[in-house]
């Protein structure tokens, strides 16, 4: 990938962190900037260290909308652990963006 | 078939989709530049009628297409259509056309926050601009009101979407799931896309099903409003009409012999016109498949192709059985300029039989066609609906400049019922119709056949008996003597009858010449003798008068001769007597 890769917070291991994530945006607008913001508040908060997100700008790389079958942006993808699960909108609502990322159980 | 695009772009430029029929209807196709909303239930083709309308856009036109499919996925799809001979794999290696899954599976989504579709419209530009496109189709996008919540938003997005279809300058096909009750879709898709809208229906009646095409609306353009069969055949989608809905087929002086001498003699002593359709109609066994038959024989012992249609007996049968009349088709049929096409005319709707022959047709390029019975095709079905079909047919046909002959079993009985009047509503797109009917009288039947009507030419008035035998068929003149009409042994005895009767009158004639003969030579005898007495008579009267004569002379003489002698010796002696 071609994108933007955020720092990795994987406490310094060199193996793939547990969590990996691609965040799916059409440009640079308030909505996706939002959609950032909540992701990685929320990745701080509960996945410090195991995590890793991707961004993807779908305006500069259209081609790759189909890949990940991206409709709605911004789409959250959480690509591991399997299965593939997919957080549609600006992820304003932190517990449903934990049952989505199905992190709420791996905490407790 | 394909129609070049007629020229009204000023007042609405249109695209063709380069389906049979279709493109007709619209008067040039769908609108270009447009969406036009193709809806439906389901398995009534709206997937193939979008995706032939990107095929024969990339094909035949020379726009690129993209079809973005939110059900099936790329290969299926592929499968689906290659039967139909469209090689969507090729296509899109040539860069023609772009085919693109949106998949959304409900249960890996969840939804936080406001979204917007902008990731969709970004895959389309992205496809459309890969290719340069023309053509979209978006099948179905309704998928997506089951795979995202918050409709408000779905819809909010799709009214922009189309904006944006309409902005970008595509020719689009969206295509829709029928709604309950009278909603046209199931998301009220016909609120966003407003030019075109095109409604297919699958019905079925009498367990035969068909489907159906209407356009409920075009904005600005006039456009068919019927309901128009339509079929998925092995070349795709057709809409009848296949052919042009105006009547304006160039017609032929030249005449076609029936292939039956004396037929052609009742109709006006030529035949039928090449191009015309004939009506032959009758009662069962009244012979029409042997006059269609013999119709196809006669065309190919003039060189010419033939086609023939059996919806009852199978080709071997059909061989045998005209065998048995005298008609030979098998050599024709080796020859390859006969086909026989034998099916069961339940196996398929009327209109895909419709299609088939048309199918048939084109490729083989006959030059009479015979379909035998069109009753069987209009079996269990209205005559109103299949009127307008058999129609499409004749013209077709016409068109075509074949001749064609139909068959049609009336279902009256015999001569009593009137059974011509069976077949009003067919008859009056024929141009030549032909009855046959059975006669029974004392003890037998027998074929008749006479002119009910023929087009544009004289033809005769008169029933004609007619003959089916192993050395072909025959039209005899029936006997009409007083009140009645005789045929067969009937005609036969009564022949004979008369042949008697006036063999006898000649004889009575002979023995009355020779009487009178006999008489005039009596009569002449008689006269004979007659004059032969009387010369006998007359003889003998002039005999007797010589005889006296004679005595008399003889007497004078005598007594000359005595008073000579007196006066001699007594001299004075009375002599001197007083006188």
């Amino acid at each position: 990938m071609n994108q933007i890769a955020r720092p990795v917070q994987n406490g310094g291991s060199t193996a793939t962190p547990a969590f990996q994530l691609r965040l799916y945006v059409a440009g640079q607008t308030a909505r996706s900037q939002t959609a950032l913001a909540n992701l990685e508040r929320i990745c701080e908060t509960h996945l410090a260290g195991q995590y890793r997100i991707e961004i993807i700008d779908l305006r500069k790389t259209p081609q790759l909308a189909a890949g990940d079958q991206i409709l709605a942006v911004p789409t959250l993808v959480r690509r591991l652990p399997e299965p593939i699960k997919k957080i549609i909108g600006d992820l304003s609502d932190e517990k449903s963006v934990l049952v989505g990322l199905d992190i709420q159980l791996a905490r407790t | 078939m394909r129609k070049k695009p007629i020229p009204n772009v000023a007042i609405l430029s249109k695209s063709l989709t380069g389906i049979e029929g279709l493109d007709e209807i619209t008067s040039g196709g769908l609108p270009a530049g447009r969406a036009s909303l193709v809806c439906g239930a389901a398995g009534c083709g709206k997937t193939m009628l979008a995706l032939e309308f990107l095929v024969r856009g990339a094909t035949q036109f020379g726009e690129p297409g993209v079809f973005m499919m939110f059900e099936e996925n790329a290969s299926e799809l592929c499968a689906n259509v290659r039967s139909l001979g469209f090689d969507l794999e090729t296509l899109q290696s040539q860069k023609k056309i772009v085919l693109d899954h949106v998949h959304i599976e409900r249960s890996e989504i969840e939804v936080t926050g406001e979204y917007d579709l902008e990731g969709l419209f970004i895959r389309l530009g992205h496809a459309i601009d890969s290719i340069g496109a023309k053509r979209v189709v978006l099948d179905t996008v309704e998928a997506l009101f089951a795979g995202l919540p918050n409709h408000a938003v779905l819809r909010a997005e799709l009214r922009r979407l189309f904006r944006w279809l309409k902005d970008r300058g595509v020719t689009a096909v969206i295509t829709g799931e029928k709604g309950d009750g009278n909603s046209i879709t199931r998301y009220g898709l016909e609120e966003y896309v407003a030019d075109c809208v095109i409604i297919l229906d699958q019905r079925i009646r009498e367990q035969i099903s068909t489907r159906r095409l209407r356009v409920l609306k075009y904005r600005g353009t006039p456009h068919g409003m019927n309901e128009y069969p339509f079929l998925i055949g092995a070349h795709g989608f057709s809409v009848l009409p296949i052919t042009s809905l105006q009547l304006d087929h160039e017609v032929s002086l030249e005449r076609v012999p029936t292939g039956i001498e004396r037929l052609d003699e009742m109709l006006g002593g030529q035949g039928v016109y090449r191009g015309s359709s004939v009506l032959i109609s009758g009662s069962p066994g009244t012979g029409k498949s042997s006059i269609g038959a013999r119709f196809a024989e006669a065309a190919c012992e003039r060189g010419e192709k033939a086609l023939f249609f059996a919806y009852e007996e199978s080709r071997a049968q059909i061989v045998r059985n005209m065998r048995s009349v005298g008609i030979d088709l098998e050599p024709w049929i080796k020859k390859g300029v006969l086909q026989v096409h034998s099916s069961r005319p339940t196996l398929q709707g009327l209109e895909q039989h419709l299609v088939t022959v048309h199918d048939i047709v084109r490729a083989f390029r006959p030059d009479v066609v015979v379909v035998d019975p069109i009753s069987d095709l209009t079996m269990a079905r209205d005559e109103a609906e299949v009127k307008p079909t058999l129609m499409r047919l004749i013209d077709f046909l016409k068109k075509e400049q074949i001749t064609a002959v139909f068959t049609c079993l009336t279902s009256g009985g015999d001569a009593t019922s009137a059974p011509e009047d069976s077949q009003i509503s067919v008859s009056s797109l024929m141009d030549t119709w032909l009855m046959l009917r059975n006669i029974e009288f004392t003890g037998e039947r027998n074929r008749t056949i006479f002119v009910r009507k023929s087009r544009g030419m004289a033809h005769s008035n008169q029933v004609r008996e007619f003959v089916l035998s192993d050395k072909g068929m025959d039209l005899v003149d029936v006997y009409l003597g007083g009140d009645r009409v005789l045929t067969g042994s009937a005609r036969l005895s009564q022949e004979a009858l008369e042949r008697a009767a006036a063999a006898l009158r000649a004889q009575n004639h002979q023995r009355k010449l020779r009487q009178l003969a006999g008489k005039r030579q009596a009569i002449e005898a008689q006269i004979a003798a007659l004059q032969a007495e009387a010369e006998a008579e007359t003889e003998e009267v002039h005999f007797a008068i010589t005889q006296e004569t004679s005595l008399e002379r003889t007497t004078q003489r005598n007594t000359d001769a005595m008073a000579v002698f007196r006066g001699g010796a007594g001299t004075n002696g009375s002599a001197k007597e007083p006188n």
